[in-house]
């Protein structure tokens, strides 16, 4: 017997039904979430603007935003900027030639294996263990600077090289720079289709030309979305520049504990300012990687 | 004179062998398609023609060149992939254009024969439309615009309509067989869909286990199967259990019941199989054709048609078979006994140890 519109609705309120019950049950469920973020992102959110605009007496002002291009303040964002593009680029391109050998270069799969799970632990390694790690590594009686010393006869600190410096602070922030990359484009560079490629080949493109015209094009809203992430990831980052330096490198972060926790620098007013200003670079990544692996998952579908 | 040659094509990945000597020969304008189920071998062997595999063994030959060991890019193939692989990052238009973009042709031609293209395949006005924009349908004719852009010497289509549902396939398969004749391009097709590779092909390869079972017209290839196999996969078939009275007359016995076919090799008393096509069986009817008489154990009404199966005798077998639909027709009833006729020419004598039942009728149902 065929189906009526009769049966059809009756289905439907079937089927219906179930589901306008779910959703109390869902939202319960992500309620921890919602309280998470109340507590620790909207509430110090809104804390940090209400700050940013009263002075040390706690009446209004616009001082501290203007306060905000002082050479002290510029030159960190400058450094905050500048390290975090440095890392950005050039883990962005370590990670996704290494990301690229191992998933489209026909290595045996437990190399990807290996690299995934070492890119898992190595993204998150950060932080007071990262810059001590390397301290014992490369820092003036670090292993293998004494391994250089004693073996090629070179005092790398002589040379010129110093972990304490702003080159130095990029080196660290490139072992967790790169893992990060390898993570995130991994899965653009799966959704890379062999037919694709023999596409490509069978029209009479050479190598070069797939990657040209195909595959490249393809992989640039990953690719930037990927580096954006990355610069985000950087620009955050605090702990590991402090414990590595000192705070003798002015990042944007370090300065911004420098005023709010107090020394001869204390305002908490231009501290809440200038982490207003770090939201907003962030969120000007975090906004621009969306548009971008939009993009990306709407041609990878 | 043959156009594209493959002699002795072999295929091996370890010690499994997907292709074993594969030899053909298609002439040019010729639509050949390799037609056998899952893991046959007919789309490694396509690969092969494409330079996506290199053959174990064998030559492959294109107007004369040897290719067997050109890559796919010195070619000059066109392919339509499964799955279209269109380039998301292109529109239609560019998608068309690659072929000849890379050959560094100048944009005038490139833009006039995307043109030309998109009318022949009836989309000209989606060239700036991107593929995810597209029907899988207005997609699959776009890939078949692409592999023919830049007029190469074979046209290779991999089951290119299986993703699509079954009114577009019929139609689409018209069209490309349509634009295939037009332009005069030897073409192979790949398919498991035997509807398919019967309605669009000059010949059809008939493949099994990488090996190639039968080579010929879709007419000879359905009415003339050379082995169980092929008579098995193409068309259905009612396989009745019977033993030869009389070779040198073609009499067989069927559960008591004697028919004749036209020509009997099995010795006298030996068992064999007797094949039927169900449209070939008709009710009741008179003459000097084989009449077989069984009890109906089912009616099913399919609207244009009603498909009637009848067990006959104990052990030999059933016959399905349809009629057509029409309304003074009286449905016949479960239970009843029927008599059928065929012609002894119909029957096509398996070996007895055949194992085709799978593909029988009957099976089907089942």
């Amino acid at each position: 017997m065929p189906d009526t519109a009769a049966d059809g609705n009756k289905r439907g309120a079937r089927s219906a039904r179930p589901a306008q019950r779910r959703p109390l049950l869902a939202w319960l469920g992500v309620s921890p979430f919602f309280l998470f973020t109340l507590l620790f992102m909207f509430l110090p959110a809104g804390f940090l603007v209400v700050g940013s605009f009263l002075d040390q007496e706690g009446q209004p002002t616009l001082q501290n935003y203007a306060d905000l291009t002082t050479p002290i303040v510029a030159n960190a964002y400058a450094n905050s900027i500048e390290i975090s593009a440095i890392t950005a680029i050039g883990g962005g391109l370590f990670g996704f030639l290494l990301a690229a050998s191992v998933i489209l270069g026909g290595l045996p799969p437990f190399m990807r294996n290996a690299l995934m799970t070492f890119s898992g632990v190595a993204s998150n390694f950060a932080g007071v263990p990262l810059a001590l790690a390397f301290i014992y590594t490369l820092g003036n009686l670090g292993f293998l600077t004494a391994f250089i010393n004693n073996t090629f006869a070179t005092d790398i600190g002589q040379a010129g090289f110093s972990l304490y410096s702003k080159v130095g602070l990029e080196i660290v922030y490139m072992y967790f720079q790169f893992p990060l990359m390898v993570l995130i484009i991994a899965p653009a560079l799966d959704g890379l289709k062999r037919d694709w490629r023999e596409a490509a080949e069978n029209m009479g493109a050479t190598g070069f030309q797939y990657w040209r015209y195909v595959a490249f094009p393809i992989l640039l809203p990953s690719l930037m979305g990927a580096v954006i992430l990355l610069f985000g990831n950087a620009f955050g980052a605090q702990a590991t520049a402090f414990q590595l330096t000192g705070g003798t490198i002015p990042i944007a972060s370090i300065v911004i504990g420098a005023q709010i926790r107090g020394d001869v620098l204390h305002n908490t007013g231009l501290g809440f300012a200038m982490a207003m200003g770090m939201v907003v670079i962030m969120a000007m990544a975090i906004t621009g990687y969306s548009l971008l692996q939009r993009r990306s998952e709407r041609w990878l579908k | 004179m043959s156009f594209l040659t493959l002699t002795g094509v072999q295929k091996h990945f370890g010690a499994f062998t997907a292709v074993e000597d594969f030899t053909l020969e298609a002439e040019k304008g010729e639509f050949v398609s390799f037609l056998g189920p899952s893991g046959c071998g007919k789309t490694t062997t396509l690969r092969m023609i494409a330079g996506f595999e290199l053959p174990s063994a064998g030559r492959i030959v294109i107007n004369d060149v040897d290719i067997t060991h050109r890559s796919p890019n010195q070619r000059n193939v066109g392919m339509v992939f499964q799955s279209y692989a269109l380039f998301p990052n292109m529109t239609v238009a560019e998608n068309i254009g690659f072929g000849l973009k890379v050959r560094k042709r100048p944009k005038e031609q490139v833009q006039k024969r995307v043109g030309e293209l998109l009318e022949l395949i009836h989309l000209p006005d989606r060239a700036g439309r991107y593929p995810y924009q597209l029907s899988g349908g207005q997609q699959q004719r776009v890939a078949l615009a692409r592999a023919l852009a830049f007029e190469p010497q074979v046209l290779l289509l991999d089951e290119p309509l299986s993703a699509l549902d079954a009114k577009i396939r019929v139609s689409l398969r018209n069209e490309i067989r349509a634009i295939q004749r037009q332009l005069g391009i030897t073409t192979v097709y790949v398919t498991h869909d035997q509807e398919e590779a019967l309605s669009l092909s000059d010949r059809v390869v008939v493949m099994n286990e990488g090996r190639i079972e039968q080579i010929g017209t879709p007419f000879e290839i359905y009415n003339f199967p050379t082995t169980a196999f092929v008579a098995s996969f193409v068309g259905t078939l009612n396989v009745l259990a019977a033993s030869v009275v009389d070779a040198a007359s073609g009499r067989l016995s069927v559960d008591g019941q004697e028919i004749r076919a036209a020509s009997v090799s099995a010795p006298n008393g030996s068992k064999v199989s007797v094949a039927l096509r169900p449209e070939i069986v008709t009710i009741g009817g008179e003459g000097d054709g084989n009449r077989l008489s069984g009890k109906i154990e089912d009616v099913t009404f399919l609207g244009s048609i009603v498909r009637i199966r009848v067990k006959v005798g104990e052990g030999a077998g059933r016959l399905s078979f349809d009629t057509f639909n029409n309304p003074s027709l009286i449905l016949p009833k479960i239970g009843d006994t029927l008599a059928l006729t065929f012609p002894p020419e119909a029957c096509l004598l398996l070996d007895a140890a055949a194992e085709i039942p799978a593909l029988s009728i009957d099976a089907d149902e089942a």
